[in-house]
């Protein structure tokens, strides 16, 4: 794999940039791999990725039903930040975060990650104290977490509507300075072209039909491009846990639903940080493009319709307007959704399965972009050495029948009340 | 968007109706640990057909059993649920 620089580049320039060579090959599936990972989203990418990388192995494959990072990886708003409430939640996205500091020269591809502060809102006093309630819990973990006064808050984002009647008065907000946005493609490109060089093989629109079965053990998958046989295998399809769980007998605490995001026409920039309101459902950012991204709830009901519900739009859009009027302006040019595995504690599974040599990693809901890195680094410690790393040992498939949930909301086993 | 034909209103606009969970999502007062737990936790799921509880909430707030496919959103069946089914 030729490195990429600037010097590259410049050198390119003097010859017409025809020194470009295909990042990834696309090579014929093998009859037989040590491990195969099924999806090829960012999560399935940096498994095998780091199983090449940490861990030494060599005959691994990623099976893409259609085109890599074509899932919730390129359909995501970007959002990474480690500024939740509980400690499981804590220890995995904040180890993310702090790969995602480094993640464009491990790649050597910029994945475009800036930290420009994530900040939520807060339009009570209740909501204050949620805040610094919060805020607490993520300094007594050791991350970054700011309270901000309403004065601060309008020096950030001077475009906010901090009037006194305001549809949604802003009081505050709390602030994780080290938050903001990454480039999603080129995580899953990155993450590809790692690995590929590596000796991983990415085959795509190769998708899962079925598993071979040795008695109790899971020895191989059916594909739509034949019979494969696997040492091991790693789920790692988002939306489609349930589908692909289901293909092996197994019935999973997940609940598929669509959610949405769209983008405005670029203009100069107005947004500064990552704006999100956790009583509203809304989250606004400007892509270094110049569109105003942003998205609202899930539809909170089931769906792997990939596309999704005006109604829900519309609820977004009307928050986003509240918040910052300006946003009346522009021309909204592209809305779309995913296929979201909503989990019934809200956190994600990442493990073993009841089924011998099959592993599972999902349930990321509607916030798992952020643990890309964090993911894969874990799920690839699994799926090399068959056991939990102490970062994904809480995220057990069993911990819902052990009543040891990781309920960051408090909201119980309802994946549509999240 | 979709329209949910209401056993006790005609049909209705989605806005007006809010997902509850699957029908095989009831936990009966008498399940054994083991049950009550898979009828709590675990969903099918299915990439296709599911009979689904919605209630009216924002009309005559009934429940109902909607059989709906998940990837079409086309709806096979709706039933009334409750007291007012019973012959
Ligand atoms: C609109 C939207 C906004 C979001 N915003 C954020 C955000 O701001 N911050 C954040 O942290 N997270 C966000 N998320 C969540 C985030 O996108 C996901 O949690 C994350 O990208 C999941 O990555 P993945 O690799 O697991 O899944 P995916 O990228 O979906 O990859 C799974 C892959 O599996 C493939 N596949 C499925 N079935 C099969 C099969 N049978 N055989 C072979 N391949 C198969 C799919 O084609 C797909 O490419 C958002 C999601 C959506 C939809
Ligand atoms: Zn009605």
């Amino acid at each position: 794999m030729s490195q990429y620089s600037a010097f590259g580049l410049l050198r390119g320039a003097l010859n017409g940039q025809k020194h470009w060579q295909p990042a990834w090959r696309d090579p014929e599936p093998k009859s037989h791999y040590d491990i195969i990972i099924i999806g090829g989203g960012g999560h399935g990418l940096a498994t095998a990725y780091y199983l090449a990388k940490v861990h030494g192995l060599k005959n691994i494959a990623v099976l893409e039903k259609g085109w890599i990072g074509g899932g919730n990886t390129g359909r995501n708003t970007t959002i990474v930040r480690s500024n939740y409430r509980l400690k499981p939640l804590h220890d995995l996205f904040e180890f993310g975060l702090k790969m995602w500091e480094h993640l464009s020269d491990e790649l050597n591809y910029n994945v475009m990650f800036s930290p420009r502060g994530a900040m939520f809102l807060g339009h009570s006093d209740a909501d204050m104290t949620k805040l610094a309630e919060r805020g607490d819990a993520m300094r007594c973990d050791g991350i970054d977490a700011d309270l901000m006064t309403r004065d601060e808050v309008q020096k950030l984002e001077p475009l906010l509507d901090m009037s006194r009647d305001a549809r949604f008065p802003i009081e505050g907000g709390l602030i994780q300075r080290r938050g903001g946005t990454a480039r999603h493609d080129a995580v899953a490109w990155g993450y590809a072209r790692g690995a590929d060089s590596l000796g991983v093989d990415i085959i795509q629109k190769c998708e899962v039909t079925g598993f071979v079965r040795d008695g109790d053990a899971v020895v191989g998958v059916e594909t739509t491009r034949g019979r494969i046989n696997a040492g091991r295998v790693g789920i790692c399809v988002a939306g489609h846990s349930g589908h692909v769980a289901g293909l092996a007998g197994l019935k999973l605490p997940v609940e598929s639903q669509t959610l949405q995001a769209m983008v405005t026409e670029g203009v100069k920039p107005m947004i500064n940080s990552v704006i999100m309101s956790q009583s509203l459902h809304c989250y606004i950012s400007q892509s270094d493009k110049g569109g105003i991204v942003f998205g609202g709830d899930p539809d909170n009901w089931p769906s792997y319709a990939q596309r999704g519900n005006p109604m829900v739009m519309e609820r977004a859009v009307a928050q986003g307007l509240a918040l910052v009027p300006a946003l009346s302006r522009l021309r909204m040019v592209r809305t779309w959704s995913g296929v979201t595995d909503m989990s019934f504690d809200g956190a994600p599974i990442i493990g073993e399965t009841p089924v011998k040599n099959l592993f599972l990693n999902g349930g990321w809901c509607y916030g798992g972009f952020k643990a890309t890195p964090a993911s894969g680094w874990t799920y690839a410690h699994t799926l090399a050495t068959g056991k939990p790393h102490a970062l994904n040992a809480p995220f057990a498939l069993d911990r819902f029948e052990r009543g040891a949930t990781i309920d960051e909301t408090g909201s119980g086993p309802m994946p549509n009340s999240r | 968007m979709m329209q949910f034909t209401c056993p006790h209103c005609g049909p209705r606009d989605q806005a007006e109706f809010i997902y509850e969970r699957t029908v095989d999502a009831v936990v009966s007062l008498d399940a054994a640990p083991e049950d009550a737990m898979k009828s709590l936790f675990t969903r099918n799921n299915p990439r296709g057909v599911d009979e689904e509880i919605w209630r009216h909430t924002y009309g005559c707030r009934a429940w109902m059993v909607i059989a709906r496919n998940r990837v079409t959103n086309e709806i096979s069946a709706t039933r009334a649920v409750g007291p007012e089914a019973l012959p």
